[in-house]
């Protein structure tokens, strides 16, 4: 099938799209869009966190043909003017990274978190990013990250 | 809520203060890369004209393979190849340590999951499908899974040379020893996964020379050249790696996982292969940590003063040997903990069996030997009527202590200091109360709301742990560095490279660090890791910074050296009258020659191969011997509330003090540290490959539980910077001495809430609430514990090979 949506304010048309495959497939084989990551396959992980039409899903689990016409925003459409975002300068900034791989799913649950709730408790921090799994940091600086970023620093 | 605590902060080799350098909270050099979803892991990579891979791999754990039939795959359009070991050109069989794997299953599969074939296709669809096209006959045999009948003389030999892979003997003392306070106990460790989040992954590209060039996400490049380069026939210099970016490791890189099947792919279709290992395969495609049991005996006096420890440690390695000889000599001569014990009888054994292979996991041998004797010191102080806390500083060890394999400790040993430490930390305020519940959903089953706070009780428990630091027992352990020094436009460069590999870690950040304070330069180059450059050993064992430090130091001196002789020739005094500081070298009479004009004659070169302290091979009867390079010791101090009627556990708190030496990047120690405590957490509640008769039941992230962030508590950390005199700047490596202890500390957490003995983990609600099978553990079924008697009393260790158990048999318990 053919395929039209528009990531990160930008239009794309692909051809040959395989009913089979996940938006994540699309976005990392077919649009070169590395960024969101595949770690599980199955939405327990949050590694290919994207904004769909505004929407945090896991792109791993929506289906290519469900994206059509929409407004996809991934970690690379975050930024603004070449520079990062609050939230990625904060998990930069506060040493939540390490391997990585989980970290651009983190980043696009957080802005979608902070868009709903500017001035996050803990408790709201941790049942947000619970669908974001990370094996390196043990979470203790992505809390530290979310916290900065949202102003709300302790 | 972190700190760093330590009487002294050395300064670095040149003396001077440097931004970002040693001792300085460095960003990482990759991270706007990574938050910005622009860093190339190995999954993404990409090449023109590029196929896919895929494995087909054995449903069975043992099965005769018949025959393999590829000619349907081959029908399907865009399939370039299907290859099996027939199409292994060179050495047929791959292995850490001993190659006993095939690259493609000969003959017979081992295990469940064992690779038998390859397919290449033009996209991962069709190779997917043509794995499901490829007609494997197989004839099932009878897998030899019950890692105590393995080893019966009568077991079915999984490999021709034995199941028992290694028999780690350790000896001090009197073995036959009497203590008036006697306690015994078995202990079981389950199957934990690495779960890193980057799936294996790499492409492989053919090379015009005949050789291949193959990129991947590894933790010892060198390791994996050899095994390829013997797999395909060709000479190493033809075998060409670079790291790609990794997705975490935790020891499931060590072995080589698809790197060879790659090559062989790209070099029989003439292109560039890829392959991504979905998150099921990832599960059988590489290796776990041992499962363990471990029977324990303590004798002490009646003052806590522990007369010895008998010890047998059963570990399951599966059906390839893997690191299982390391792992095993790591539990053997780190069984009795961080303690003085006078009279020491351990044994060690490591399996072949038809499970899953094992092999390195961070703790590698010290995990599975913490849980048992931290357990056994807690049994100790109760039946002494002491604080777990007292009677483990009564024992600990420090500086000028013995080992059990007669090594003497030459460095700081806080463990008491460690343990008073997180003893003292603030407790945190008694449990949530009933109003709490429903804003802060901060009971034992969370947002669940599965109780309002009946049923819940809140216990603290300790522990302290410890894990020698870099290869052991005679390695020739090394790593080498090249640092390059050359004038850039805007100033002096560094360029350092090396094949050590960057895994989260945080080796790039320290790599720059050390060059910036080494040579007082400001811009440094930290060039991908690959084979061009010498082996720099595996990152694992804790070692990579400790070692890449020493190379790295070493090469800047030597370049520091050869300015000073510049300077002095400039000059025309002697060398002696000229020093270094601050990236200058200072003259007599205030002469200052800065590095700008002392490159001027042109660039300088160093490349060191750096190596630790040479360690023995321990003496194969007795155990005794210096095997170790230097230790790194982390204790735990864990609260958490039980729903004793459910069986669920939270966290409430973590306290953890570690000592390491010097904190190169203080920011990325405590993220050691954090990672570390949380994978201890994991397999302290939730984490086991569940396998059943030889085969897994829970291969995905669904079925596999890794704690999320509303499983782990706030963690409290105290460093202590204790300069270990025999390494570079004192530094003690860091990664695994977290994961070490925290396991065990949530347990007693658990035993001391409910009384329970508790004696496996992962902890399941049934054991927790006494519905668990026998191993679970009700009150004395799995232990015994009294005062007087003889080690070799009701539970004789001393007679060797354990009893064979079977399931149902009411002891131990069967793995489920």
């Amino acid at each position: 099938m053919q395929l039209r949506l528009e990531v990160n304010g930008v239009p794309y048309e692909t051809d040959d799209v395989w009913e089979g495959e996940s938006l994540l497939y699309v976005l990392r084989e077919r649009l070169g869009l590395w960024g969101s990551k595949n770690a599980c396959e199955q939405g327990e992980c949050g590694s290919c966190s994207v904004l769909l039409d505004g929407e945090l899903v896991c792109s791993c689990l929506v289906a290519a043909g469900q994206a059509q016409g929409r407004h996809v925003v991934t970690v690379e459409g975050l930024g603004r003017d070449g520079r990062m975002s609050a939230v990625q300068e904060a998990f930069l900034e506060a040493g939540a990274v390490q391997c990585g791989f989980c970290t651009p799913g983190l980043v696009v649950a957080t802005e979608d978190l902070l868009r709903h709730n500017p001035a996050p408790s803990d408790v709201e921090i941790r049942e947000a990013l619970a669908g974001n799994l990370c094996r390196c940091t043990g979470y203790e600086k992505v809390l530290d990250a979310v916290r900065a970023a949202a102003g709300t620093s302790r | 809520m972190s700190t760093l605590t330590g009487p002294t902060r050395e300064s670095a080799g040149a003396g001077a203060h440097t931004c970002d350098g040693v001792g300085d909270d460095a960003r990482r050099p990759d991270g706007a890369q990574k938050v910005a979803g622009r860093f190339a892991f190995s999954s993404d990579l990409w090449a023109d004209g590029m196929v896919w891979g895929a494995t087909v791999r054995s449903p069975h754990p043992r099965a005769r393979l018949v025959s393999v039939d590829p000619s349907e795959a081959l029908r399907l359009p865009g399939v370039h190849c299907v290859l099996t070991h027939e199409d292994v050109p060179g050495k047929k069989t791959f292995g850490l340590e001993v190659a006993d794997q095939p690259v493609l299953a000969v003959g017979e599969v081992r295990y469940q999951g064992e690779a038998v074939a390859l397919v290449a296709a033009d996209s991962p669809e069709t190779a997917r499908r043509a794995v499901a096209a490829v007609r494997v006959e197989y004839q099932p045999l009878v897998a030899v899974v019950d890692p105590m009948e393995a080893m019966l003389p009568t077991a079915e030999k999984v490999h021709p040379s034995g199941n028992i892979v290694r028999h780690f003997k350790l000896r001090r003392g009197d073995p036959f020893g009497e203590a008036p306070v006697v306690v015994s106990g078995e202990y079981e460790v389950g199957m934990q996964d690495q779960a890193f989040l980057g799936p294996e992954s790499g492409l492989a590209v053919p090379a015009d020379d005949g050789g291949v060039d193959l990129q991947v996400a590894t933790q010892w490049l060198h390791a994996d050249r050899r095994q390829v380069a013997a797999a395909l026939g060709l000479p190493e210099a033809k075998v060409r790696l670079a790291l790609a970016g990794v997705g975490g490791a935790f020891g499931a890189r060590e072995d080589v996982s698809l790197q060879i099947h790659l090559c062989l792919l790209a070099l029989r279709t003439g292109r560039p292969v890829k392959m991504v290992y979905s998150r099921e395969e990832s599960f059988f495609g590489h290796v776990h940590r041992h499962p363990a049991r471990l029977r324990y005996v303590h004798g002490a006096a009646r003052d806590g003063r522990l007369v010895f420890v008998k010890a047998e440690m059963v570990f399951d390695g599966g059906a390839y040997m893997s690191s299982t000889r390391a792992v095993i000599g790591n539990a053997g001569t780190l069984s009795v903990g961080p303690y003085v014990v006078p009279n020491v009888s351990v044994d060690a054994y490591g399996l072949y069996t038809n499970n899953p292979p094992c092999g390195a996991m961070r703790g590698f041998g010290a995990v599975q030997a913490c849980f048992a004797y931290e357990a056994q010191m807690d049994r100790l102080a109760e039946e002494l009527g002491m604080h777990p806390v007292e009677l483990r500083s009564l024992n600990a060890m420090s500086q000028g202590s013995l080992m059990p394999t007669g090594q003497v400790v030459d460095s700081p040993a806080p463990v008491a200091d460690l343990l008073r430490r997180v003893a003292q930390a603030p407790l945190p305020p008694p449990g949530p109360t009933v109003a709490d519940v429903a804003t802060e959903g901060l009971l034992p089953g969370g947002m669940a709301n599965t109780t309002h706070g009946e049923g819940v009780v809140r216990g603290t428990g300790y522990a302290v742990g410890f894990k020698n630091v870099g290869f052991s027992e005679g390695y020739d352990d090394y790593t080498t560095v090249r640092v390059v020094l050359a004038a850039g436009p805007d100033g002096p460069v560094a360029t350092v490279h090396s094949a050590g590999c960057e895994l989260g870690q945080g080796l790039v950040t320290v790599q720059a660090q050390i060059a910036r304070s080494e040579l007082g330069v400001r811009e440094v180059v930290v060039e991908t890791a690959d084979t061009r450059v010498g082996s720099a050993g595996s990152s694992s064992a804790s070692r990579q910074t400790y070692m890449t430090a020493g190379a790295l130091r070493e090469a800047c001196g030597q370049l520091r050296a050869e300015m000073l002789a510049r300077a002095a020739a400039r000059l025309g005094v002697p060398e002696a009258d000229l020093s270094w500081a601050h990236g200058e070298v200072l003259g007599p009479g205030g002469d200052v020659l800065g590095l700008p004009e002392l490159l001027e004659p042109g660039p300088l070169e160093r490349t060191v191969e750096w190596r630790h302290r040479p360690t023995q091979e321990v003496d194969p009867e007795t155990g005794q011997g210096d095997a170790h390079v230097q230790y790194s010791f982390a204790a735990h101090r864990a609260v958490v509330d039980v729903d004793t009627e459910l069986g669920l556990v939270k966290v409430v708190q973590i306290d953890t003090a570690q000592d390491v030496g010097k904190a190169i990047n203080p920011g990325a120690v405590l993220g050691q540290i954090h990672g570390g405590t949380t994978q201890g957490l994991g397999l302290a509640l939730m984490e086991e490959i569940q396998v059943e008769a030889g085969r897994v039941k829970n291969p995905s992230f669904t079925d596999y539980l890794i704690p999320t962030i509303l499983d782990v508590p706030p963690m409290r950390v105290q460093v202590l910077e204790l300069a270990d005199p025999h390494a570079p700047y004192g530094l003690r490596g860091v990664g695994e001495a977290p994961t070490i202890s925290s396991t065990p500390a949530i347990v007693a957490a658990v035993r001391a809430a409910t009384g329970r003995r508790l004696p496996r983990v992962p902890l399941r609600p049934q054991d927790i609430v006494g519905l668990g099978e026998a191993a679970g553990g009700t009150d004395g079924a799995d232990g015994a514990a009294g005062t007087g008697g003889r080690a070799g009393g009701a539970h004789d260790l001393t007679g060797g090979v354990p009893e064979p158990r079977g399931p149902g048999s009411g002891e131990g318990g069967a793995v489920p």
